[in-house]
């Protein structure tokens, strides 16, 4: 086993997810089989290997500190679920 | 209809000429979904209103003589591209509503051109699957045996380009999500270099592997569209800073003399015996054309699948956090912030894009990073480097897309890894960043297309343009169409 039930319900708490107890089953098995075949990079000596996270050589992308025209906020507003004027209304928070 | 029969190129000549008008275009076109969607079900949103808007002010260039190559060319966009005012869900019920505010880069830029969007195409859900199969609203069938999946993520581009609604369209690749596709329904697709198309605007799911690209009916149209979307972009910090090609100029020039790789580690056990006759086929009329053919190697091709993914789960489960419910899309559940949070997200993403957010959390997580992710990352380095050190042997290397056909709806759905598995052939070429095409090279015995896989140097594109255009001047395959759409349901 490399991942049991708890670490499921562990990890899907992480993620925000609430899983049924169906569901839990269900990725425990397959989280299993897929984490399994990921076991074969370990066949490979990478010791002295650098990663690569991006293959393109990152620099900074800076720009000019001028103000820009930015998005109309009556569409931006448009697509809340709930709001209250120009906010986004969430539940209580505190 | 003859209209339908036309590829964006030769539309450019019709409209120039004015033999064809593009409201008359676009009104072939709308009818034409109207005929077979029910077949076919590529669009998740038709916009027939925008569609003939965009058409009229499109002849209105043409008349005044200030047409570019894509005014007037009716195109359908995957549906995890933001289009300013156009519903963009990315075939996800977290996004049901999602009415972007903002037209990504390629999108800003097609219609500079007055090209005219008819609509957005079904795709699995955030791009993550191999057949289309994980949208949250509809399948898509491939319109060349419609019990058959279009291939994925992104199929409704494909079946859509396939089945002629549409002249082009945009996909999206992360893994082969162009190229799958484009193979299964006999299009031509291509994922660019990684920072050759800005990705401003599209969805993110893995952003270190996605790129946008189009899926079109012949190369022509394949180099005219990606002249048309590519080039730096200041909002997407990773574009990189190469200057505008012409990518159609050298499509005549030949290859005499082209060294074509082809890797032995993709000439697996398993893989489809029409599949495998068909790209020595294609190997041989490329040789025919003067290429010279190299045996070569990509040893570390087995690990790739594994490599990504760890990689792309990792890093979607980080770009997915952003669905919470509070600024945009669904929300779900009484109570407090938490509860909303988990009941948004629970109900908002389907089977699939939870596995993954759940791998990728875990792979993430305190106690398994350095053993999953970091270790995939080295790994990562040595498939880059597989590919660096053979171009110095060849300009092209030349494998299938895929080592089977369409597979059948329902086939795989239930099988997360032999899904991943089907990948196998196209998924090396994200992690590396290097360009890629698709190219339809024969028929099996079901008739279901065959792709071929064309991989180039970074920012070789034009070469891989050229290959393949040389490819298919002497081939017919990307010529035929399926065939009785329009006749019976589905």
């Amino acid at each position: 086993m490399k991942i049991s039930l708890q670490e499921v319900e562990y990890v899907a708490g992480l993620a925000r997810l609430k899983l049924s107890e169906e569901e839990k089953e269900l990725f425990t098995g397959q989280l299993n089989t897929i984490l399994q075949y990921m076991d074969k990079l370990n066949e490979l000596d990478t010791a002295d290997v650098e990663p690569t996270f991006h293959v393109v050589p990152h620099v900074n992308a800076f720009r000019e500190d001028e103000p820009q025209r930015s998005m109309e906020r009556e569409e931006v507003m448009a697509n809340a679920p709930s709001r209250k004027g120009d906010f986004f209304r969430v539940p209580r928070i505190l | 209809m003859e209209v339908l029969t036309l590829s964006a190129h030769e539309l450019y000549e019709r409209f120039r000429r004015k033999d064809l008008s593009p409201v008359e275009v676009a009104e072939v076109y709308l009818k034409r979904i109207e005929e077979v969607e029910g077949r076919v079900g590529a669009y998740l949103t038709v916009d027939p209103e925008g569609a003939l808007r965009q058409a009229r002010e499109a002849e209105q260039r043409w008349r005044k003589g200030d047409g570019a190559p894509l005014t007037g060319v009716p195109l359908a966009i995957k549906d995890n591209i933001c289009t300013k005012g156009l519903r963009t869900t990315c075939a996800s019920r977290i996004l049901y509503n999602f009415v972007p505010p903002y037209d990504a880069t390629v999108i800003k830029r097609l219609k500079e051109q007055g090209a005219v969007i008819l609509g957005k195409t079904n795709m699995d859900e955030f791009a993550m699957g191999s057949s289309t199969e994980n949208s949250s609203f509809q399948l898509t069938k491939n319109p060349w045996g419609v019990e058959r999946t279009p291939g994925g993520s992104s199929g409704g581009s494909a079946a859509a380009v396939a089945a002629r609604e549409c002249v082009a369209a945009l996909g999206s690749d992360t893994g082969g999500s162009i190229r799958q596709p484009a193979a299964f329904c006999g299009v031509v697709g291509m994922k660019p270099t990684y920072g050759r198309v800005s990705r401003y605007g599209l969805v993110a799911f893995a952003s270190s592997l996605d790129q946008i690209g189009p899926i079109t009916r012949d190369v022509e149209d394949c180099a005219l569209l990606l002249e048309a979307i590519s080039g730096h972009d200041p909002c997407d910090s990773t574009s990189a800073p190469m200057p505008k090609e012409d990518f159609r100029a050298c499509l005549g020039e030949g290859i005499e003399g082209l060294r074509l790789g082809v890797p032995q580690e993709f000439f697996i056990e398993g893989m489809d015996p029409e599949v495998e006759a068909s790209i020595w086929e294609a190997i041989r009329v490329l040789e025919g054309l003067g290429a010279r053919v190299e045996e070569i190697s990509l040893p570390h091709t087995d690990y790739a699948v594994a490599t990504y993914y760890i990689i792309c789960t990792a890093e979607a489960s980080s770009n997915l956090a952003r669905y919470d419910g509070v600024k945009y899309g669904l929300r779900e559940g009484e109570g407090d912030l938490r509860e909303m949070y988990l009941e948004t997200r629970s109900r908002g993403f389907g089977p699939e894009v939870k596995r993954r957010i759940m791998l990728g959390t875990y792979v993430l997580s305190a106690g398994y990073y350095d053993a999953y992710y970091r270790k995939a990352s080295q790994v990562r380095t040595l498939i880059r480097e597989d590919f660096d050190g053979t171009f110095d042997r060849c300009e092209v290397i030349v494998t299938p897309t895929s080592p089977t056909p369409a597979f059948g709806l329902g086939e795989k759905v239930h099988d997360p890894l032999q899904m991943y598995l089907s990948d196998i052939f196209t998924i090396s070429v994200n992690l590396a960043g290097v360009p890629a095409l698709s190219i339809p090279c024969g028929f099996s015995g079901d008739g279901l297309p065959i792709g071929l896989q064309l991989i180039g140097k970074p920012f070789d594109e034009a070469t891989l343009l050229r290959v393949a255009h040389a490819f298919q001047q002497e081939t017919d395959y990307h010529l035929r169409s399926p065939e009785n759409l329009t006749q019976g349901g589905p």
